[in-house]
This record gives structure tokens, sequence and C-alpha cells, in this order.
């Protein structure tokens, strides 16, 4: 008998994927989906981070046109960066299973918005699966690598932070189908998407959904808690545990196949209870669904849609009421670490009231107090063509104080086409882009990249300089600064930079400091003539 | 044990709530209960409040602790009080650094001694807080943790 495992369901994802010998895994950090490839890597499966979640995806998709079983993690903001790929993988199909992990963020602990990653399934005409906690996101992971395989689609896996970061006693029991030999067949039609091809694919792909969505009306993806009938709940993710335990004698239809909804399923539950609702967080996708399918079912208040729901307030949802939440005392907010790189370069900022077009990153913070330095932050890489379209419409003594400032992970991430945008439209007054490079992707849990030259578990590989893109694009000035040694000349730097009319990069160098000792370590093993974790005491 | 046991674990980061909640978590599920633990990682890593929800008992539902319910609030700094308190059932126990002399209270292993004053109240076996603590610490802070969780729940 397998034995009890206290795992998360990242962690349980991960279990799975190896346990059904997923071929490679790619993905890019992201909160709260960073842990399934750090899992996955450490039970010893072949795993990456990509430098963003499209590569991450067409990496996958790759593996994946040779037979072999491949994932995709990434966090749901990272699945709007790789929808282009998403949309057309469907259409090509897939000879070994690609699943594409994607972990939404109700309520937005860590998140810029509050997207619902169901949408993309409906909107790809793609399957999605979704676990309601840990144990499942282990058994239906290996449904999701049977579901691919058979239809031969990618399969969209969507979890959300409770279901990512709960953990919960998983007994790794289910059966993991035996992974097919990776063999490359040469299918041009069906791979080469010119609209020759695409036109009979895009009909394939629906073919496969009808099938799919026959195949869920009978299947075991839609699961019963039969109860009392005077209440009927359909609920997806951990909004079934939330309701199981909200109302003891409801009845629950749990639903696992989330696209395509196995409707008809649902209007036979709904014929066997009184009163029908939904529970779901983010958009009422199934609420709509149902209407359209003329099921009778209780309208959500337009309140649920906000915010992560709890035990109480699926009593209150269920109960019809519309009260606002009760207030939830305010905890202390995050600050910059003392002594963290960072702070010098908005104390720069502030002393020289410069606009800065901001990203995301640790560095976020400071557009709290007591920096308050920070004008913008859109989406990933978003500093530098944001900077470069107010430098472009302000008047020339306003546009001067325009910064763009983003994070090396980030830089790397979708911050290189901006540098090429910088070189290709330069602003009369050229611009000034920050890179505060602390050698890590510090926000999401000190994550390498391909600036900083090594892989998931820390070890030396291939390397990319950023000074090198900047320069190789052809920007007129890139200095780097070692901020231990000559951060206190920032300022005066920087006064130059902006009066000049030049293209600049100052990549502001130096380690993050939750980093410094891993780093020495892993340093010293290096210089020792070892990279062997374990080994060299 | 015939019910859930709700226990929320808070403080500011850097100060090991989530170790805490992780050695109380496999605490409970060493005894062999279903377990749940769930917190909301992310910017809490830069020094913000943190809290961590850990439910054990014969079957557990929902991850979260639900507003007033919790049966004990673990907090490893005095001031958050303010911002879990209502998570805290009436009568629940409030386990806090004021309650530890100060030589426990101010160390290091503050977190495993809190645990050991909340282990008088819940009815966990010894033996798994000893094996909770083998099994998520360093081999290199497993004594010192032990002989802090035994001081304070030895305390009078
Ligand atoms: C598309 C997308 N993918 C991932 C994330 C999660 N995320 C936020 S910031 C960040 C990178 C932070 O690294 P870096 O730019 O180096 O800044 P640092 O935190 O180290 O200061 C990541 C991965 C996101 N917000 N959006
Ligand atoms: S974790 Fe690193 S980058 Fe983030 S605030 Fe602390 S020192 Fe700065």
């Amino acid at each position: 008998m397998a034995e009890r495992q206290l795992l998360s369901g990242d962690e349980a994802v991960a279990l799975a994927a190896h346990r059904c010998g997923v071929s490679l895994a790619s993905g890019y950090p992201g909160t709260p989906s960073t842990e399934i490839i750090e899992a996955f890597a450490g039970l010893g499966g072949r795993a990456g981070w990509a430098p963003n979640e499209k590569v991450a995806v067409e990496v996958a998709i790759g593996a994946a046109f040779c037979g072999a079983r491949a994932m995709a993690t990434m966090k749901h903001v990272g699945l709007n960066v790789a929808a282009d790929p998403l949309f057309t993988v469907a259409e090509t199909g897939v000879d070994g299973a690609l699943v594409i992990v994607t972990c939404d963020d109700p309520g937005m602990a860590s998140s810029q918005n509050e997207q619902d990653s169901r949408r993309y399934a409906i909107a790809a005409a793609v399957p999605m699966l979704e676990p309601t906690d840990a144990q499942e996101a282990h058994d239906l992971f290996l449904e999701a690598v049977r579901l691919s395989e058979r239809w031969k689609v990618p399969v969209l896996f969507r979890m959300t932070t409770r279901v990512c970061h709960t953990q919960g006693v998983v007994v790794a029991a289910a059966e993991a189908p035996p992974a097919p030999p990776i063999v490359y067949c040469r299918d041009i039609p069906a791979r080469v998407m010119i609209p020759a091809n695409a036109r009979p694919a895009h009909r394939r792909l629906r073919a496969k959904l009808a099938e799919i969505l026959a195949w869920g009306e009978a299947g075991t993806l839609v699961r019963e808690h039969r109860r009392g009938r005077r209440m009927g709940v359909v609920a997806n993710g951990v909004c079934v545990p939330h309701a199981l335990e909200a109302e003891p004698d409801a009845s629950v239809l749990q639903l696992n196949l989330i696209h395509p909804l196995p409707i008809e399923r649902i209007r036979s539950f709904a014929a066997t209870v009184d009163a029908l609702a939904v529970v779901e967080e983010g958009d009422p996708v199934i609420e709509e669904q149902l209407l359209a399918a003329g099921i009778r079912v209780r309208r959500r208040p337009e309140m649920y849609r906000f915010g992560e729901h709890d035990v109480p307030r699926v009593r209150r949802l269920l109960a019809g009421e519309a009260i606002p939440d009760p207030p939830r005392p305010r905890g202390k907010p995050p600050q910059l670490c003392n002594g963290c790189p960072h702070r010098t370069a908005y104390d720069a900022f502030k002393g020289l009231q410069v606009y800065a077009a901001g990203d995301i990153g640790c560095y976020s913070l400071g557009a709290l107090p007591p920096f308050e330095a920070m004008d913008t932050l859109v989406c990933m890489g978003a500093a530098i063509g944001v900077g470069l379209g107010m430098r472009r419409v302000l008047p020339d003594s306003e546009a001067r104080k325009v910064v763009s400032v983003l994070g090396d992970s980030t830089f790397v991430h979708s911050g290189i086409t901006g540098i090429v945008e910088m070189v290709y439209n330069p602003p009369p007054t050229g611009h000034v882009v920050v890179i505060l490079d602390n050698g890590t992707t510090a926000m999401t849990g000190m994550q390498e990249h391909p600036a900083t030259g090594r892989g998931v578990a820390h070890d030396l590989i291939g390397r990319v300089r950023l000074e090198d893109i900047c320069r190789g694009c052809g920007v007129q000035h890139v200095e780097v600064i070692d901020m231990h040694s000559a951060g206190a000349s920032l300022p005066a730097k920087l006064a130059e930079r902006l009066a000049c009319d030049q293209t600049s990069v100052l990549i502001l160098r130096r380690p993050c400091l939750l980093t410094v000792k891993r780093l020495r370590e892993l340093e010293a093993r290096e210089a020792a003539g070892c990279g062997q974790e374990g080994c060299c005491g | 044990m015939d019910k859930v046991v709700n226990i929320v674990v808070a403080g500011l980061g850097g100060q090991g709530v989530i170790t805490a909640s992780d050695i109380l978590a496999t605490a409970a599920f060493i005894s062999g209960a279903d377990v749940k633990k769930s917190e909301v990682h992310g910017m809490s890593q830069r020094g913000g409040s943190v809290a961590s929800d850990v439910r054990f008992g014969p079957r557990v539902l929902s991850p979260m602790v639900p507003p007033g319910e919790a049966d004990a609030l673990v907090l490893t700094a005095e001031d958050q009080e303010s911002a879990f308190a209502h998570l805290l059932r009436p009568r629940g126990l409030r386990i806090a650094p004021s309650l530890l002399p100060a030589a426990l209270a101010s160390g290091k292993m503050a977190n495993t001694a809190l645990l050991g004053l909340l282990s008088r109240g819940i009815g966990l076996p010894m033996d798994c807080w000893h094996r909770a603590i083998d099994q998520v610490l360093k081999p290199e802070h497993r004594a010192a943790n032990r002989a802090a969780f035994d001081a304070a729940r030895s305390l009078p």
C-alpha cells in the first residue's frame, strides 16, 4: 500500500508528474505555482526555468511533439504571456501528453490582477481539469495525462492559491499510466499551421472537444456528494470543501472537469434538488453556462466575484445575502528588507524626483512609503515600453525625468523587446533604463534565471549577460554599477544620464541579501572543483 | 479526537511562523489524523504579517480556519494580536511570547517553545511532536529545539 504523505497541491502535482514519467517540465516562477518545478526537480525530474511562460510552453510543445510527456507551469498571468502558443497548439494537437498548469490567485495574495483562467480554456477550446485539494491534485494530474494522450490535445490544469499552497494528506495509490516510448513522427499537415492546414485542424479540435464532452458527461470527473434535497450546490476547486463544510444538508456536485462543462450531468443533478446555486470564486463562469443552457440557478450577487471564499462567506452566499464581508483587521504590510540593494535606487529616485515607470518584483515595494518612488506597475516588462511612451508625449523638460526600472529576472522575462523598441524608436530626449540586478528572482522565493547562469537546483548551466544584450541591441550607453563599492555614485550618475539625449541602461549589481549565504556556499563548493551538493562537505 | 481542531499560527515574516506550523501539521499527521495546513506565501517574506492555518481531526474539509473558530492562536509577535484575534473562538487558547520565561521568549527557538506551550492544551502525543521536530528541522537544530519545546511544555 502506498504511504501517506503530507504534501501541498504543488508538490502533489510534481509527484504525479514524476510518477507517470513526465520527461520535461518547463516553467517560469510565479506565486502560487513556483513550487511545482522545484519539487519536480527535487524528485529527480528533468526540469528547467524558462525565460518566460511563452518559452516554457513552447519547450513543452516541442517535447510533446516527440511523443514525450511534458508539463509547463505558471501563474495565471503567465498564461497571458503563453496564450499565443496555447491557442495554436490546441489545433496542432500533440503526440505525448502536454499538461499546462496555471495557478489562479483569487483575492490576489500575490498578484497584479484577479483574472480567471477558466476563460482561457473556453477561448482556446482546450479541456481544463481542476482539483479540490492535494490528493486530487495528484490523482487528477494522472487523468490529465491520460486525457491529453487519448485525444492528442493539450490539457489546462487549473489550481488556485488555496489548493496550490494547502498541505494535505496524499496517498499516491492511483495507478500511473506507463509512459509511451519517445518517437518523433513527422506529420507536416498536422504540425505546420499554414491556413490550408489550420482550417481542417480547427474542425478537428472542435470534434475532439465534442467527444471529450460526451466522455465527461458519462465519466468520473463529476462527483456527487448526495445529502439533503432542499439545496443543491455546484462547485469547483476549493469551493467544494468550503461548501461541504458550510452547509451540511446541501447536496454538492463537484466538478473536476471545468471545460467542456458536463452540462447534462448538472441538469440531472438540478432536477433532484429544490434550489440550485453555484459556488465558484472569480467570474461566474459556471453560472453563465448554466443560465445559457436554461438550467434554473440562483444568481450570485456581484460582490462574490471579488476576493477568495471561505466557509462563512460561502454560507452567506448560499443564504443569498449580499451584505459586505466583515472588515478584516489589517496586518503589517511587507517592506524591502533592511539593507536591500533596491533601497539605494529608490533613495536616488526620490532625491531626483524622477517619474519611474516601474515593474513587478520585490522592488515594487518602492511604490509604498517610505519611498513612494515608483509611478506605474502594469505587467512584467512593461516598465520599458511605458517609460518610452511617457517620454514620447511629455514636453522635453518633463520627459527628461522619466526612467524605467525593472529587476533582472523581469528584464529577461520580457524587458528585452522593450530595449529593442528604445533603440528602434528612441525618444528625442533619449531614455534611461535601470536594471536592478540582484542576481535572483527574489519576489517568488529566490529562483535562478538565465542571467544568473544557474538552473533549478542552482547548478551552473548557460548564462546570458544583461550588459551584452543591451550593447548588442545598440543602446548608446551601458554601464554596470557595483552597488557594493559605487552605490554612493548613483544619484550623480543618474542625473548625468537623465540630462543627456542618449539611450542609457544602468545595471545596478548587488546580490539580494537573502541569497548571499547560498551564493557563498555554492561558490566555495565550485572553487573546490565540485558542483555536487552533499559532496565535499 | 472526534472533532476538528483549529489552530492559527501568526506573526511577522522571518519569525519562524511557517516552521512552527510545519512542525504542528507534521505532528498531527504522524498521529494519524487528517490534516490541512494553509497559508498565503509571497510578499510575506519581507517582514509583513504572516498567518498559517492548521486544521486536524477525523476529516478536514475547508483548509481555512473560519473566523471565531480557532481553538488556539499562537502568536510569535505580541503586537500582531490585533490582526488575528478575531480568528480565536471565545475562551480559545492564546499562546504568546509573554507566557514564556525571557530566555525562551527571546531566543531563536521561541517558535518551538510556543509549540511546547500549545502542546499542553491539545491532545497530540509527545512522541508525535518530537518526531515532527526531527522531520521538519535540519539535524544540527533538532536537539536544541526539542529542549526548548520540552522546557516550555514543562513550565509550571
Ligand atoms: C507574467 C508573470 N509571470 C510571473 C509573475 C510573478 N513574478 C512577479 S515579479 C517576478 C520576478 C521578480 O524578479 P526580479 O525582476 O529579478 O525582481 P526581484 O524580486 O528579484 O527584486 C515574478 C516571477 C508575474 N507577476 N507575471
Ligand atoms: S528579499 Fe532580497 S530583493 Fe527582496 S527585499 Fe529582501 S533583500 Fe531586497
